[in-house]
């Protein structure tokens, strides 16, 4: 079976986070960038599928800049074994990216979509449900637990209140949620071969779509600062402070 | 304490602009190195460092090694940490790939290391020896030891030591007393006692392949006498695996101040019958194999030096920009962290200054090293071999001795805090102690320089160095924005010039001379990083002037080498003063009236 991973380029977790002056977008110059935390999670599953033989082959994609290909190569170093990137300098939004991998669902007819839940960027939590819509295909959100067998997949998904496990039927869509694996590093000798693997690049018209945006974004305001607290002296004051000062009781 | 995090930025700036990293990846044999490469491979092991050794340093620190019945007790964690670092196939990252190593320059590993030693220092002592002894059998070894030892100790599938000191054999190996006999097979049998013996014994790998220094029976006295042989913890059976357990008991291991986690283990070699062993090179010649292992142990040691202090720097940076204390000197105003004490700040300025500085300068000798391996022209070769040689000690002494002074000065930064251990910055104060003293004292690496490096070749290669940083001031002279900077380094390399020359004028007062050997290392030292610091600027500006990049960062850099030669640089001066005036007078002076 072959397993089609979609993996963005984000900003990495571990930079805060800076708004231009203008409040046009985030600050993005010369600021780390690394590859989704979600999408390595799906890296990750679409990995262990392959080890434990249900998988095939692992395709790595991506749609962004070229700068992107970093990311694939690291799905590379992880255990892709080829990559897809689809290049395009504008802002990619979820439906674009969608409709991207549709095409791409339509190429290389994968048994498996595995994607992150949402991307820490713009946080949206659409790509996957989009796709599923666009090819037609079931879907498995917010994955806990991913088990193939035979033309089935189970896919226990985190929701409130619970867990529900649902049974697909491949080819299938699953997005992944925090829990269902923890991502490996990779080894030095894989990210040296990841270099040879093969990368293929196309444009959005090579797939006969456009991925521009059709979302204007107005303004980016960082979250307001938070004031300091104060320190009460009983209850009473608490209360008294949640009653008159706050309003909330 | 705060989370490491690799200084991606700085480490890429100075392997792109000072190291040459596009030069040495031209050089045969060093194809692989392209930028991409490495900066993936730097990307990874900044994740692994943070994420797989930072976490168990404390742990390691707390608990320390303990010795139960002959067995060596690693801290928690380690064995994890170490089998995911050998799977990761970390060890060999610039081991040869006959062996299954990636072959990566040095250049590229250096920052590796630099990471894994911020991280962890107790940790990577252990595949650090790898490496050594690597190069150690590469160059002395027999194809058939090669082909039996090396494929496992590239892997790190098994560990690694050296054993060179006993207890009256210290800084003067010429007093080591292990013998060896001949035994059956062309094999022989050791017997004696190491002590100092990092990772001597353990139970992280199946297998430790000891590399020792031992006399034979018709050994000439002194340090010509000295022969490397081989001695597996296990013998190997027929099918080449770990067999029968030789004859080296681990007797006990020490109580340190630092790098806990590191067991150090006083060794007994051939308590029965004598410890199995192998000839490796020629009789009488281990001490020049050794040197070669230990050239590259005393590079990574200088590593070490800015690994602590980077790892001290962040930690006090994090803890200046949330401690709140005091009020605005010049506002008045309360409830601010103390980064904005003009005194808070030098001393943070005054670190990163160094930092980068004493990273300039190793990785600059790491590419150093790779043209002095890899280039095609002999008469290059030569030329880096030979600046490689000349500032080995001073990237060991001078790298350590200031790595000492940021861990000092972080606890500072803290006040009462980095006194109090539950901050981590006291226990890379207590880890870093150790660097100045292994693999060469300071005072050794000091000796080192004035007599075999300068003094031996009248200060040729000394005065082609100085040249070469002339050639920097010389771009500094006809810069418009960075003239201010011509001026101290021409002061750094006419005390250069006048130190080369004082030098080789009193060669005959010998006790004078070695009396000021240490001044002369710091001297040198900081002078070699003024010279990165004023080649750091330029590099900064040109980007500048092509608006490529981020103008805080970079405008940051040259302020940096601004500080460095108002703060550092006038240190050279004093240390040449020293040299100058303070050996007659401890010649002069009697013992007694100490």
């Amino acid at each position: 079976m072959k397993v089609l991973v979609a993996v963005k380029r984000v900003i990495d977790y571990n930079v805060k986070i800076r708004v231009k002056p203008d409040h046009s977008d985030v600050d993005l110059t010369n600021v780390k960038m690394a590859m989704n935390p979600f999408c390595e999670i799906a890296v990750e599953e679409a990995v262990r599928l392959k080890e434990k033989g249900v998988a095939t082959e692992i395709v790595a994609v991506t749609i962004g800049p070229k700068a992107a290909q970093e990311q694939l190569r690291t799905a590379l170093a992880l255990g892709a074994d080829r990559a897809i990137h689809v290049e395009t300098d504008e802002r990619v939004e979820s439906l674009g990216a969608a409709k991207a991998l549709a095409k791409l669902v339509e190429e290389e007819q994968p048994g498996l979509v595995i994607l992150g839940k949402q991307a820490i960027d713009s946080d949206n939590n659409q790509t996957g449900q989009m796709l599923a819509a666009l090819t037609g295909l079931p879907q498995g959100t917010f994955a806990s637990a991913v088990n193939v067998e035979g033309d089935k997949v189970q896919v226990t998904r985190e929701v409130d209140g619970g867990l529900q496990t649902v049974e697909l039927t491949l080819p299938a869509i699953v997005t992944t949620d925090l829990r269902l694996n923890e991502p490996r590093y990779a080894k030095l000798p894989d990210i040296m071969k990841a270099k040879k693997k093969p990368l293929d690049v196309k444009s959005p018209a090579d797939l006969g779509i456009s991925v521009g945006s059709r979302v204007k974004l107005l303004k980016v305001e960082p979250p307001a600062e938070r004031q300091g607290g104060v320190k009460v002296g009983s209850v009473d004051e608490l209360v008294d402070k949640l009653k008159n000062e706050a309003k909330v009781l | 304490m705060i989370d490491y995090s690799a200084p991606l930025r700085d480490m890429q700036f100075i392997l792109d602009e000072l190291a040459g990293l596009e030069e040495i990846a031209g050089l045969p044999g060093c194809e692989d190195a392209s930028a991409d490469l490495v900066s993936a491979v730097l990307e990874e092991a900044g994740k692994f460092a943070s994420g797989v050794l930072a976490p168990i340093n404390p742990v390691g620190d707390r608990q320390g090694c303990r010795l139960e019945e002959g067995r060596v007790i690693t801290p928690d964690g380690w064995q994890e940490a170490y089998d995911q670092f050998r799977d990761a196939g970390w060890v060999g990252l610039s081991l040869p790939q006959e062996h299954g190593g990636q072959g990566l320059p040095k250049l590229v590993s250096t920052p590796v290391w630099e990471m894994w030693f911020s991280t962890n220092m107790a940790f990577a002592m252990l595949p650090q020896l790898n490496v050594g002894q690597t190069e150690a059998m590469m160059i002395a070894a027999s194809e058939e030891q090669k082909s039996t030892w090396l494929e496992k100790i590239v892997s790190g599938e098994w560990a690694a030591t050296m054993n060179l000191t006993e207890p009256q054999a210290g800084s003067d190996l010429a007093a080591t007393r292990m013998r060896a006999e001949s035994a059956a097979d062309g094999a022989y049998r050791l017997f004696g006692q190491k002590i100092y013996i990092s990772y001597g014994e353990h139970e992280l790998t199946p297998n430790i392949v000891h590399l020792v220094l031992a006399r034979l029976p018709d050994a000439p006295p002194g340090v010509k006498g000295l022969s490397l042989f081989l001695v597996p913890k296990y013998l190997l059976d027929e099918r080449g695996e770990p067999g029968e357990k030789n004859d080296i008991r681990c007797i006990s291991i020490e109580h340190k101040m630092g790098i806990h986690g590191s067991p150090t283990c006083t060794l007994s070699y051939g308590d029965s019958d004598g410890a199995l062993g192998y000839l490796v090179g020629e009789p009488h010649q281990g001490l020049a194999t050794m040197f070669v292992m230990m050239n590259d142990a005393r590079f990574n040691v200088g590593v070490q030096g800015v690994a602590l202090g980077e790892r001290a720097y962040q930690a006090a940076l994090d803890y200046a920009r949330e401690r709140v204390q005091g009020r605005d000197i010049v506002t008045g105003e309360a409830g601010k962290p103390i980064l904005i004490h003009p005194d808070v700040k030098r001393m943070l300025v005054s670190m990163r200054a160094r930092l980068m500085a004493m990273r300039g300068l190793l990785y600059t000798a790491a590419g150093w090293f790779d043209v002095a391996r890899h280039h095609p022209e002999a008469e290059v070769a030569d030329k880096y071999r030979r600046y490689v040689d000349l500032l080995m000690p001073v990237a060991k002494g001078w790298c350590t001795e200031v790595g000492n002074d940021l861990c000092d000065e972080a606890i500072q930064v803290f006040g009462g805090m980095g006194f109090v251990e539950e901050t981590g910055v006291a226990q890379l104060f207590r880890d870093a102690r150790i660097i100045t003293i292994y693999e060469g004292t300071t005072g050794i690496q000091a000796n080192d320089l004035l007599g075999r490096k300068i003094l031996r070749e009248e200060g040729a290669t000394l005065r082609e160095l100085i040249a070469d940083v002339r050639e920097t001031t010389a771009r500094l002279d006809a810069h418009q924005r960075l003239g201010d900077l011509a001026e101290p380094l021409h002061d750094q390399a006419t005390l250069l010039e006048e130190i080369t020359d004082w030098l080789l004028d009193h060669k005959a007062d010998t006790a004078d001379l070695y009396a000021g050997a240490v001044p002369l290392l710091h001297l040198l030292g900081i002078a070699c990083g003024a010279w990165q610091m004023a080649r750091l600027a330029l590099a900064a500006d040109a980007r500048l002037a092509g608006d490529d990049g981020d103008s805080d960062y970079l405008e940051g850099l040259v302020e940096q080498a601004r500080f460095y030669m108002a703060t550092q640089a006038p240190q050279a001066m004093a240390h040449g003063h020293t040299l100058r005036h303070a050996g007659p007078v401890l010649t002069r002076l009697n013992d007694s009236a100490l």
